[in-house]
């Protein structure tokens, strides 16, 4: 078990963990503030790959697609809260839960209706090779790129949250919000406004990680729980707290999806090592979150 | 004090039950022992969803996990089966059983927590069970477990034969919805739903709610349990698909959709929309495009889910009526 | 109370709607097909679809000279819903024949469902070694290959490189673990990893990590549509291609994969029963035809689909449409000849086929694309499985 696997793996849990903190972020913000259950909040991050896809071919750049796709998706993810997610907020949690859901099969067969089930997306050609980080280490470029992505994001949303009024308004909503409206803020706007952000921290996530994994119809389900995991850990309503618990669970998963089934080889048959060790590595991050909640149940940093 | 005020003439009962029993009938002698079987996994999923309406309506608990319930019953008898051991009395008690015992230690630790992170957990654990269950390869993994038979019960009862399995089916229903609106209506379901309503003052009365809401829980777990051991004979099939966390999500939207509190809002939900995704899949690759709509109109314009639209509103702060 | 009675008559009437079925038709051929027809592996099923229906059409639609009627549905890649696509086709409908699916998970779990009925299953892909050997029907007939038959040509070419260490990784479940056991039978160096990934994983940067520790000769994968699509993406991304060999079977490396990944391909070696450029007349007006009709190159899962409907022409044509009994129906195919797009064909007792299996050598053609194109001798010749001996069938 060689260092370069270890900081091979290290990286790509980094990786891995900066692009849920994306989607966290958005997530933990929409509950923390407006405390909806928002289950359509995966669609959001498939709406925004697909979109990269399709304006990627349009446009032929890579960048170019990707902006675009990302603002574009910052217009849907708002036009849907003004229209209809505004009318759950005084709602309870069960009837979010079903019209999210509702939300989830709608959004998913509208894309299917458009693009089909499915859109090629590739990393732009200059990315598609590997960089010599070390002797022996040829790490994707593209790779590099996301995490340089995902950390210039989040030094972006603390700055947001903790230097602007803006951001002072978000945290004031998120631990009082009849206070808030009575001090005078525009809760409407600022709303719409968080979930616009969200949206569009969905289509970053969606956008980069496109070209990696499929962009395919149902891609948000699978992430979506790990992103409500990650926000629980971290407390509902931080945005620091889902970049820390982000973070451990990419370290978590990763790590864990290597090491585990390693330890497991040494001691049982291939098959179900590779089977076992997986599904361990997946256990251990609910096993994780038992954990924090048993210990703080509020979560780490909570913004309550 | 809200569930059982209303009570449905029993000759309306009557009426549904002749009905039921009936239409396999009819169906068989036209040849359409395919619907008979469709009837059958519609009323298994009411079946499960009704266990989950005991904890999420009368309880008020939004536990995310009910599918591992399902998928634990289900498992336990097709593995059975699989071994050999194809006594249906045993079989399903067995299924049972481990389904009360994964309820009881999932609840004990879950119930100390609320409100969202209640359905965090709950969720937590079914994941877990799922990936536990993916990993065991002797049994499928995830491409399932195919079972060569279904559960034998003895007295020449055939279950291979759909309308046999049918009535089966709907004698478990039965029960269920009657050992239900047994449990609601006796002192224990009382306290269960003042604790839905405010369980600190329950409390303060010198009710240990967190031991009601266990017992509560672990009856709904069981009861799931049956359902699955009731799937994996209609399917002769199984996969850890069963306890995934999406499945745990439309049994609620069965729920939420029939009317979230009373006695048969699982049933009728369980029902509509499986009946209303098969028959739109008949016309359109894109039936849940119009499921979708439907749900959500449900939402916004029948709060109280579609037991809702058929009830005058009672004026108790508490919800819904029964059916 | 009159919600349950409402609640009770909606259902009634809605199935007394469904139940005023079609009156049984007179003389055609009813087939069920279930594929893969969404998510990333699509291009799969839809390869075969549109082959098996092209055969149709250039039948004037009908199939042994009976009208052709085919139902087609999609599995969405779930072995639940294949299984009750299979329910419906078999005892709702009452279909002649099944065909279609692409992956053994879910052809399994539907296969009961059509032997319970004693309904053909005819597979235009997916064969897996049980039923080849002691679960073998005379309901199931592979019209492609055993599940580990290219793999076990690939192990015999690496063998004939003299190849001393090789990684191999599959998906989980049959077809992944068939494939690595016939690799293996064949491939007498040594192996230096064997790792199960899941199946339907599109992120494969732990594995090549691990790929890169272990410094091997030669890579071997098994996995067919989007999963070799992103594992050979990212195996290129990683810069892999510099270090080690990648080896495929024709699953990773036909049209499809080419396609999607573009001239990293060229000169990757894979191996298959099937190849564009196969001289024989039925498989030049095959891929002549299909390119016509669908403006692109047919994969060998689109070979395979339009065999099967081959293979169901002759078979009723030589039945003169007597095809209720389901005895005849199975000894027919057995023993019925046609010209297949792949030369010579005839089925072993396990009812899987006995045929050649060849080298292919990505490389550009004529018109600057890239394609598959057969190098030399057949690897395997006139070559079964290893599983008939388990088979009691004759």
């Amino acid at each position: 078990m060689t260092g370069i696997l270890l900081l091979e793996q290290a990286l790509n849990g980094l990786q891995f963990g900066l692009m849920l903190f994306l989607l966290a972020s958005g997530l933990t913000l929409v509950f923390g503030i407006m405390d909806m259950i928002n289950l359509a909040h995966g669609a959001l991050y498939m709406v925004g790959a697909f979109l990269t896809a399709w304006l990627v071919q349009l446009t032929q750049s890579f960048w170019l697609g990707v902006v675009l796709a990302v603002m574009l998706t910052a217009v849907v993810g708002m036009l849907l809260e003004a229209t209809l997610l505004r009318t759950l907020y005084a709602r309870d949690h069960l009837s979010q839960v079903l019209a999210t859901f509702a939300l989830i099969l709608i959004i998913n067969e509208s894309v299917r209706m458009i693009w089909g089930s499915d859109l090629a997306l590739s990393m732009p050609q200059a990315l598609s090779g590997p960089v010599e980080l070390l002797p022996g280490l040829r790490y994707p470029s593209y790779r590099l790129v996301i995490i340089a992505v995902g950390l210039v994001i989040a030094l972006m949303l603390y700055l947001l949250v903790t230097q602007t009024r803006m951001g002072a308004w978000v945290r004031a909503g998120a631990s009082n919000r009849e206070m808030a409206m009575a001090m005078g803020i525009n809760i409407r706007r600022l709303f719409t406004g968080v979930f616009g952000i969200g949206a569009a921290l969905c289509a970053v996530a969606g956008a980069m990680l496109g070209p990696l994994l499929a962009v395919q119809v149902g891609m948000g389900e699978n992430i979506l729980i790990l992103a409500f995991v990650v926000i629980v850990i971290g407390g509902i309503g931080s945005v620091w707290g889902a970049f820390v618990g982000a973070i451990l669970v990419g370290f978590v998963d990763t790590l864990g999806r290597t090491l585990l089934p390693l330890l497991f080889r040494e001691i049982f048959s291939p098959q179900f090592a590779s089977a076992a060790g997986p599904a361990v590595a997946s256990i251990a991050v609910y096993l994780l979150m038992a954990v924090v909640l048993f210990v703080r149940p509020q979560g780490l940093f909570s913004g309550r | 004090m809200g569930s059982l005020n209303h009570k449905t003439p029993l000759w309306i009962w009557g009426l549904v039950l002749a009905a039921a029993i009936a239409l396999p009938l009819f169906l068989h002698a036209r040849d359409m022992d395919f619907y008979v079987s469709m009837l059958s996994r519609m009323m298994i999923y009411g079946i499960a969803a009704c266990s989950l309406n005991l904890i999420l309506g009368y309880g008020g608990l939004v536990s995310f996990g009910h599918a591992a319930f399902v998928g634990i019953g289900a498992y336990t008898v097709g593995i059975l089966i699989t071994e050999g051991f194809t006594n249906g009395w045993a079989g399903f008690a067995i299924a049972m059983g481990l389904s009360a015992l994964a309820a009881a230690i999932i609840g004990a630790i879950s119930l100390r927590t609320r409100g969202v992170y209640f359905i965090m957990i709950t969720l937590a654990f079914a994941q877990m069970i799922y990936y536990l269950v993916n990993s065991i390869k002797a049994y499928g993994g995830d491409e399932g477990l195919s079972i060569k038979q279904r559960s034998d019960f003895g007295f020449g009862l055939d279950l291979k034969n759909d309308v046999t399995f049918y009535f089966l089916v709907l004698f478990v229903l039965v029960l269920t919805l009657v050992l239900i609106s047994r449990i609601m209506h006796s002192r224990f379901g009382r306290v269960i739903q003042a604790i839905r309503d405010d369980d600190v003052r329950v409390d303060a009365i010198g009710f240990a709610s967190y031991r009601y809401k266990w017992v509560l829980f672990v009856i709904a777990g069981t009861l799931g349990g049956l359902a699955g051991a009731l799937m994996v004979n209609h399917q002769n099939y199984v996969s850890p698909n069963l306890m995934h966390w999406t499945q745990s999500g439309i049994l609620m939207v069965m729920v939420i959709l029939g009317g979230v509190g009373t006695l048969t809002g699982g049933l009728w939900g369980a029902l509509v929309l499986l009946i209303l995704e098969d028959v739109l899949a008949e016309y359109t690759l894109h039936w849940q495009f119009y499921v979708g709509w439907f749900l959500l109109a449900v939402v916004l314009l029948a709060p109280k889910g579609l037991a809702g639209l058929f009830r005058r509103q009672a004026a108790s702060v508490t919800t819904g009526g029964a059916a | 109370m009159r919600f349950p009675v409402i609640k009770s008559l909606l259902t009634v009437s809605t199935l007394a709607a469904l139940a005023c079925a079609p009156a049984l038709a007179a003389d055609k051929v009813k087939i069920g097909f279930v594929s893969t027809l969404s998510g990333p592996s699509a291009a799969l099923g839809v390869d075969i679809r549109d082959a098996f229906m092209l055969a149709v059409k250039l039948n004037g639609g009908k199939l042994g000279g009976l009208p052709a009627d085919v139902s087609i549905s999609d599995d969405q890649f779930k072995p639940d819903v294949g299984k009750q696509l299979f329910e419906r086709y078999v005892k709702r409908d009452k279909v002649d024949f099944l065909t279609g699916v692409v992956f053994s998970n879910i052809m399994l779990a539907g296969l009961p469902e059509a032997v319970s009925a004693k309904t053909i299953y005819l597979s235009p892909n997916a064969a897996p070694s049980p039923i080849a050997g002691a679960q073998c029907t005379p309901y199931f007939f592979a019209v492609s290959w055993p599940n580990d038959a290219y793999h076990e040509a690939a192990g015999q070419y690496a063998t004939n490189l003299k190849v001393k260490s090789a990684y191999l990784l599959a998906p989980n479940y049959q077809a992944g673990k068939d494939s690595l056991a016939g690799f293996k039978r064949f491939y007498k160096g040594n192996v230096s990893g064997e790792v199960y990934t899941k199946l339907g994983q599109l992120d494969y940067s732990a594995e090549l990590a691990e790929i890169r520790a272990a410094k091997p000769e030669v890579v071997y994968t098994f996995l067919p549509g989007g999963m070799g699509i992103n594992f050979i993406k990212q195996f290129m991304a990683a810069g892999l291609n510099k270090d080690t060999r990648l080896i495929q079977p024709g699953f990773g490396a036909d049209q499809d994969v080419i396609r999607a990944v573009g001239n990293d391909m060229l000169g990757v070696f894979d191996t298959s029963h099937w190849g564009l450029d196969l001289p024989n007349e039925a498989n030049k007006k095959f891929v002549a035809e299909f390119e016509k009709e669908y403006k692109r190159l047919p994969t060998l899962y689109a070979a395979q689909g339009y065999d099967t409907a081959l293979l169901i022409d002759a078979a009723v044509r030589a039945a003169n449409g007597k095809i209720e009994d389901k005895e005849a129906m199975i000894k027919t195919l057995k023993t019925v000849k046609f010209n297949s797009v792949r030369g010579d064909f005839r089925f072993n007792t396990n009812q899987y086929p006995i045929q050649n299996y060849y080298l292919r050598e990505i490389v550009k053609d004529g018109q600057g694309r890239l394609v598959n194109r057969i190098v030399g001798q057949p690897i395997l010749a006139n070559h079964g499985d290893a599983y008939v001996k388990d088979c009691p069938m004759k």
